[in-house]
């Protein structure tokens, strides 16, 4: 079995704006601001948000630049019209946006959550696919012992 | 006479006050910001007008936009 970091994501998305009413879209890509689901249906509008969202964390990690400096993990960007929030892991961000003057405290709270399920579903999946390819070769293994002995 | 005049003085300072404080309180509420998180627990707070403020708004405006289509 193939592990499908697509339907984690999308998975990890549909729980994020389940569990949080005050989000109204949000995105979860890699690093480099490639998209890896979202909520919009617009696949170029998505693409736009992860892209504008990764450049505003780029563009944050300069704010603290000294050598030895604790790594950012989240920004919260407070327009008139709404925010936009990017938390980050090792792997992905995800970006949510909300109407102005949400409740900050737990919309990072929710989008934390999110990574952390992708990232759990991300590992149980890796571990069972290692696991299977084990089996497989062990089951190999022993047929081609087999075969041997018999021969 | 001279005391209700002082009370309704009083009265329409702490009025002016209390209009003055909630005028305050909601402008810095509504101020356009970009908070940035560290992975110490520290937060720091950019608003429009400081050089990094400045930097960022218009991305995270940006952000906001394309999410909104």
């Amino acid at each position: 079995m193939v592990a499908c970091p697509r339907m984690d994501a999308a998975q990890a998305l549909a729980d994020l704006t389940e569990i949080s009413a005050q989000i109204e879209a949000a995105v979860l890509a890699d690093h480099d601001g490639s998209v890896v689901a979202s909520t919009l249906a617009d696949d170029g509008a998505a693409k736009s948000f992860a892209e504008a969202a990764a450049e505003l964390l780029a563009a944050a990690d300069d704010v603290r630049a000294e050598p030895g400096s604790e790594p950012l993990v989240q920004v919260e960007g407070a327009s008139l019209d709404g925010s936009v929030f990017v938390a980050r892991d090792d792997r992905h961000l995800v970006a949510a946006v909300t109407k102005p003057r949400p409740t900050v405290g737990l919309v990072f709270y929710d989008l934390k959550t999110c990574l952390r399920m992708l990232e759990r579903e991300e590992e149980a999946k890796a571990a069972k696919a290692t696991k299977t390819a084990t089996r497989r070769r062990t089951m190999k293994k022993e047929t081609e012992e087999a075969e041997s002995e018999s021969s | 006479m001279k005391a209700r005049s002082a009370v309704g003085l009083l009265a329409a300072g702490a009025a002016l006050a209390g209009a003055i404080v909630f005028v305050r309180t909601k402008s810095a509420v509504e101020r356009e910001h970009v908070d940035v998180y560290f992975g110490d627990g520290s937060m720091v707070s950019l608003e429009s007008g400081s050089s990094d403020g400045d930097r960022l708004l218009p991305l995270a405006r940006r952000a906001l936009a394309a999410a909104r289509g």
